[in-house]
């Protein structure tokens, strides 16, 4: 058979590696920031972009789709060419991709600094980004596809497998999740509310975990691996047993993000049985990548890359084992809500995605560039600090939540709680400080690697179009003597054509669905009624600063939470929340049952000043709400989303909501003022005070009036 | 609750998909050799001449 010679593109590889090394840096000083302000209230600045609540997101999604997301395009990009012996399917593809992921990143960043956000972890984005992911993701999906159709080695190796899952999965996470009603160009509503809403949000939020880190990281670990070590993967057999278990649990295991809160129980118990299954595939594919090193342990010892990988698979062990434990009933009532949880995903961000794009980065860098790495020793420096960073920081969160979860729990003798919320707050300052340091020495050894691939590249000359050869794939195959109907589909594009009509009819019932889903919508407690839209305007303040991502809004069943804040959450009391904003971490008290507890005047006084009416209070200030006008002019769109929404205004209301809202606000406007507040009633904190006021309020009254029948 | 109408279909069809892949790739015979792909991976086929050009 005729030889035929051909290039790989290691451009697009560059450019992805090169944002890989940007983002991941950017990322984690936004990170450092954010973890500073826990102990240094003061860098917020006092200024609305740089307060936790809008850099936590951009921490997030920088690591998550920025660095993650680079190095996992840099990855394939590299390893799908020689996988699959052929260049990539269009350099033009590869260019769009490049720049419009970049483009995202970019606007995303932007969005959230200026409070543009759904408020729902990990999918802040607003819909007009959510759209240009969608086509970048295609894009990618049109681009893979083609160079996996052209290939000229007929075997698909285990790796390729991971990538074409993580593009399917992906691709329905995002669609499913991002269903929402657009009330301006930067403002939505989810599509789902309360309950539903957060079930859909935990199933993305995981399989985000499931699909964009884990999956397309073990596809980089089966190539990387046994190309740095210069041997095979451990097992073959193991690897592909690996594959296919671990696809089909880990789509079943997001409920697991939602233990005792009023998520339905059946629903609570299915995660938790798939999360502990989960443990068999990601431990078989652990060992599978530390046995790959047997008899080679000696190159470890000279090889940073190698390092590298063998922290970064030991991490992905550690986090596969710890969360299916945290996934038990009695272990999440400990860990959740506390920085246990943010312990648990550093360890896998940290360890298990940064140092496999570390490894990664320090071997391909060299290799495109046809030079040895500038500085293995700086490498291996690297290699140090970041793991002495991973313990600095893991180990004080971890006991940073066991301490206040264990804190939170304590009565008196008397049968009182034992400690104010604060208190157990200001105890884990310590660790705190010092989880910042382990950042701090993550963060040195990135800016190291740096250095040390930019003096790689300047010594190299960089081979942009790889040359190699390889003999094409037999034109017919006449194995079995006849030809069966895949073997027509497996080399057309009709393949992607099937997949991508099977992708539209996803889309095309889900579009169907939400419109039924409307109609269950009814009250199920009576007492629940829609927000005004005073309170409306408010919520959405509260989601714009980001006050979810310190503040729950569930209080689980638990004896201390019901002492502590109130009566337990009920699915009935969430039918009119678009989104959902129960939280996932509590640095300050749940807020469910707020609604009362305190007169109007602390609210603002505690938002001017939160150490004024909390002394030791951790809180940023939020001064600029009492400067900024309320956005009346909004308030009729967000009514009319909302009507669409199945939110039962009456006809015609988005017409005299603003009468309302003002009639309310001069209410808050008087009880201030007879605090001795001066406020115009149209300033954004007298809408945020009416939300906060209404909080658990629909429950308090309920439980009144029962209680007057009997 | 209905939701989990929704989310039964989007993961359901997934597997399904995965399902048929996986049937697909069996009866390919792409797991009949579990011995020569991970060696092969490591070798990359350079050419005799080394033409490798950097435009």
């Amino acid at each position: 058979m005729q030889v035929e010679k051909f290039y790989y593109d290691n451009k697009t590889v560059k450019w992805f590696a090169y944002a890989t090394v940007i983002w991941g840096i950017v990322g984690m000083l936004v990170g450092l920031w954010v973890a500073i302000q826990f102990y240094a209230p003061a860098t917020t600045l006092n200024y609305a972009g740089t307060t936790f609540g809008r850099l936590r997101p951009i921490h997030t999604n920088a690591i998550i789709f920025a660095f993650v997301g680079n190095c996992m395009f840099a990855g394939i990009y590299y390893s799908l060419q020689r996988l699959c012996k052929a260049r990539m399917f269009s350099d033009l593809l590869s260019k769009i991709h490049f720049w419009g992921w970049q483009l995202i990143i970019v606007a995303a960043a932007l969005t959230l600094f200026f409070g543009f956000t759904t408020g729902k972890e990990y999918a802040e984005l607003e819909w007009p980004i959510d759209i240009a992911i969608t086509l970048v993701w295609v894009v990618f999906g049109i681009n893979m596809f083609g160079t996996i159709l052209k290939r000229r080695e007929s075997h698909l190796y285990v790796a390729i497998w991971f990538y074409i899952a993580t593009w399917v999965t992906v691709a329905m996470l995002h669609i499913v999740n991002s269903f929402e009603m657009p009330v301006s160009l930067f403002k939505s509503y989810s599509w789902y509310a309360g309950v539903q809403d957060a079930l859909v949000q935990w199933w993305y939020g995981h399989n985000a975990v499931a699909f964009f880190l884990t999956t397309p990281i073990l596809g980089l670990m089966y190539y990387f691996m046994p190309k740095a070590a210069n041997r095979p993967v451990y097992s073959y057999r193991l690897s592909i047993i690996h594959f296919w278990a671990l696809i089909f649990i880990y789509i079943w295991a997001g409920p697991h993000h939602l233990l005792y809160t009023a998520l339905p129980d059946w629903a609570q118990s299915l995660g938790t049985v798939f999360s502990i299954m989960l443990i068999l595939p990601s431990w078989g594919g652990m060992l599978n990548g530390l046995f790959t090193l047997r008899g080679a342990w000696d190159k470890v010892r000279e090889e940073p890359v190698l390092k590298f990988f063998v922290v970064a698979v030991t991490c992905y062990g550690m986090s596969t084992f710890e969360g299916p434990m945290m996934s038990l009933k009695n272990v999440n009532a400990i860990s959740h809500f506390t920085d246990w949880t943010i312990a648990h995903v550093h360890i896998g961000g940290l360890g298990w995605n940064g140092f496999i794009a570390f490894g990664m980065l320090y071997f391909i860098i060299p290799k495109m560039f046809d030079t040895p790495l500038y500085s293995k020793k700086l490498a291996t420096n690297h290699f140090w600090l970041g793991t002495i960073g991973i313990i600095l920081y893991a180990i004080p969160l971890y006991w940073a939540g066991f301490t206040q979860a264990s804190m939170w729990r304590q009565f008196t003798d008397e049968g009182q709680i034992k400690f104010q919320f604060l208190e157990t707050v200001t105890h884990i300052l310590p660790m705190y400080i010092t989880r910042s340091i382990g950042g701090t020495l993550y963060l040195i050894g990135a800016v190291m690697m740096g250095y040390n691939l930019y003096k790689t590249a300047a010594k190299g000359k960089f081979i942009a179009n790889e040359a190699a050869e390889a003999a094409p794939l037999p034109a017919v195959a006449t194995a079995h003597g006849k030809e069966y109907w895949h073997r027509w589909i497996e080399r057309r594009p009709v393949q992607m054509l099937v997949l991508s009509l099977i992708v539209v009819a996803i889309g095309g019932i889900l579009e169907l669905v939400p419109t039924f889903l409307v109609k269950t919508n009814v009250p199920t407690i009576t007492a629940v009624k829609p927000y005004t839209p005073l309170e409306l305007q408010g919520r959405d303040i509260y989601v714009r600063e980001g006050c979810y991502t310190c503040h729950s809004q569930m209080v689980r069943p638990f004896r201390d939470e019901v002492a502590r804040y109130g009566e337990y959450s009920k699915a009935g009391e969430f039918i009119y929340d678009h989104p959902f904003q129960w939280g996932s971490k509590r640095t300050g008290p749940d807020l469910a049952r707020l609604g009362g507890k305190y007169p109007d005047s602390w609210h603002y006084n505690h938002m001017m000043e939160p150490a004024l009416m909390s002394p030791g209070s951790i809180m940023p200030r939020y001064a600029w709400l009492l400067d900024n006008n309320i956005d009346t002019a909004s308030t009729a769109a967000k009514i009319r989303a909302m009507q669409k929404l199945g939110v039962p205004y009456p006809d015609g209301y988005d017409q005299q909501a603003n009468k309302e809202l003002m009639t309310q606000a001069n209410g808050i406007r008087i009880n201030l003022k007879m605090d001795k507040i001066q406020t115009p009633a149209n300033k954004e904190i007298v809408a945020l005070i009416a939300y906060l006021q209404r909080l658990g309020k629909d429950i308090k009254a309920e439980n009144k009036s029962t209680t007057a029948m009997k | 609750m209905s939701v989990i109408v929704l989310l039964l279909i989007a993961s359901i069809s997934v597997a399904a998909l995965f399902l048929a892949a996986f049937i697909w790739s069996v009866k390919k015979g792409q797991f009949d050799d579990d011995y020569a792909p991970p060696l092969r991976m490591l070798f990359d086929d350079k050419p005799a001449d080394d033409t490798n050009t950097s435009l």
